[in-house]
């Protein structure tokens, strides 16, 4: 109790008390500013850029992903031989550490090393330095995600539809509906409450992204890979404008309360509907 | 659902093609980090090398402190998941069986940070730690996470599972309140607690953001933060990278191999965490 009220509690309230001042434990100032630093941070074009970045991350991730986990997750439902083997494997970059597989794949990707680079000149196609370039960047770090996370949302997606009862396909089959419209017709409108619930977790955590942007290419180049979390870190921990990073991270905390009080909604609704049924 | 023999072997050269995808980073790693620096290089181009050397990790060990690496990640790691199996077992027993003056708001209040995200606390925390002068100790790095709402909440549902009379017979045989916790709810809560293990030590042995504002010392840095920094800074060959990514991934990789199911239950957990 004390600890979650030491370490989460009260930084809370702290992190609101600082956002409101000029903080600054180089220069060591500590000036009241109201909701100056706010009005900072929408007139700060290297904040929206962040957020614009983001936003881009966050809409080409999410949706990418979550058709992925679900093809694969149908897939495996399948259960065809070695389904077992695949399934681990597919898992494995779950338990592995973010920063880590952002090494694999920073050499992975390295223009002079990298096997992915190599596959392209071996194609005839112009070698590029993925990360070193700005239209490539964030496209390298999506994915970089994606591989990471697929297997985790699969199995959360395998679980829902192993919820669904087998008699429901049986009766289905006897009606004489092909696989595809019993995966419209049965598996998805079954699969909704999971699907909302991995769509929401997923748009709050891609929020939140740093691990590989940290590691894989520090913003860069030119900016165009900064996401929030990571501007957030740099003007705290590397300019140690404490103030100005916290009114930062409390917009981003606002943001992603909304979405966890839509997925809490959510949960009610889904919840009386089971009751019901 | 059984399949025909031509469905079966379509959908296995579907996964294999899938399967590639995931398992030819982990490969091309192993691989590399088992070449001379001069076939990582592309001279010549090999992805089997047909000339092994153990180079790369003789060169980890003598320029890299790995191992302090390594013995960090478990006891921060290790550490944190036994205090907070502890705490949160306290916790969620209380607020499961011991109901007080206050309970449900106090839970509430639990469960209400769960929402928080760990940017909007980390600068504040950070400051804490500094006041106190721990940045950069064992103490620091595992203070804040010796308990969370998300334990207390999991630890909170199984304990309300078990029946009453259970805790009854107990104190009519004379069991002391410590014993009841220690000798009755513990074990019959051995389920929930190793998935709830499970679930904390592979959270923090992967977690990157907050050992790396904790520690500014190699002495200090927790695996993935050292190597991270490390490609970042000192090595300016790959090969003894590949060699440290391999090395960190291997007890990871045990513990996932030796309690599978263990482990997807506990993902499937941080899923909810969120």
């Amino acid at each position: 109790m004390i600890i979650i009220g030491v370490f989460i509690l009260f930084p809370i309230v702290q992190s609101f008390w600082m956002s409101l001042h000029d903080w600054n434990i180089l220069r060591n100032t500590k000036v009241f500013l109201g909701c100056k630093n706010y009005v900072k941070a929408f007139a700060d074009e290297r904040f929206l850029n962040a957020m614009k970045n983001t936003i881009v991350y966050t809409v080409s991730y999410v949706p990418i992903l979550i058709f992925t986990a679900l093809f694969v997750a149908v897939f495996i439902n399948y259960k065809f031989s070695g389904a077992g083997f695949f399934k681990s494997l597919l898992f494995m970059p779950a338990i592995t550490s973010m920063a880590i597989i952002a090494i694999i794949f920073r050499f992975l990707l390295d223009g002079d090393i990298g096997l992915i680079s190599i596959w392209v000149k071996a194609l005839g196609l112009p070698a590029k330095d993925f990360l070193r370039n700005p239209d490539t960047a964030m496209g390298s770090v999506v994915l970089t995600g994606v591989w990471r996370w697929m297997g985790f949302n699969m199995v959360i997606i395998l679980s829902g539809l192993n919820a669904i009862p087998d008699s429901l396909y049986e009766a289905a089959e006897i009606d004489g509906a092909g696989k595809v419209r019993q995966f419209f017709s049965i598996s998805l409108p079954l699969l909704m409450p999971t699907m909302t619930f991995v769509l929401i977790t997923n748009l709050i955590s891609s929020f939140q992204v740093f691990d590989q942007i940290y590691v894989m290419t520090k913003g860069g180049p030119v900016f165009s890979t900064e996401v929030l979390v990571y501007y957030i870190y740099y003007r705290g921990f590397n300019v140690f404008d404490m103030g100005y990073a916290s009114a930062m991270a409390f917009i981003l905390f606002c943001i992603i309360l909304i979405m966890t009080l839509v997925q809490l909604k959510g949960f009610r609704e889904s919840e009386k509907n089971g009751v019901n049924a | 659902m059984k399949l025909s023999r031509t469905a079966n072997l379509i959908i296995l050269m579907v996964s294999i093609l899938i399967g590639g995808i995931f398992l030819l980073p982990f490969l091309w790693m192993t691989l590399s980090s088992i070449k001379p620096e001069s076939l990582i290089m592309g001279h010549p181009e090999q992805f089997f090398p047909t000339e092994l050397s153990l180079e790369n990790y003789t060169i980890l060990f003598s320029q890299i402190p790995f191992f302090r690496f390594l013995l960090n990640s478990c006891i921060f790691a290790g550490g944190v998941t036994l205090c907070s199996l502890l705490f949160d077992s306290l916790a969620g027993y209380a607020f499961a069986k011991l109901p007080f003056k206050g309970s449900t708001v106090l839970f509430i209040l639990v469960l209400m940070t769960m929402m928080v995200p760990f940017q909007i606390t980390m600068i504040p925390l950070y400051l804490i730690m500094n006041k106190f002068h721990i940045l950069n100790t064992y103490a620091g790095l595992m203070l804040p996470r010796l308990t969370n709402a998300f334990g207390i909440y999991f630890m909170r549902q199984s304990f309300l599972s078990v029946p009453n009379e259970l805790m009854d017979a107990g104190r009519i045989d004379g069991v002391s309140e410590t014993g009841i916790f220690f000798r009755i709810m513990i074990p019959v809560a051995v389920a929930s607690l190793s998935t709830l293990g499970v679930f904390h030590f592979m959270y923090n042995w992967n977690d990157f953001l907050w050992p790396m504002l904790m520690t500014n010392t190699l002495e200090m840095q927790t695996l993935p933060v050292g190597l991270a920094l490390f490609q970042g800074e000192h090595v300016m060959k790959h090969g003894p990278m590949f060699a440290g990514a391999v090395l960190s991934i291997i007890p990871i990789l045990i513990i996932f191999l030796a309690a599978q199911k263990t482990f997807i239950k506990g993902i499937a957990l941080s899923g909810i965490k969120g």
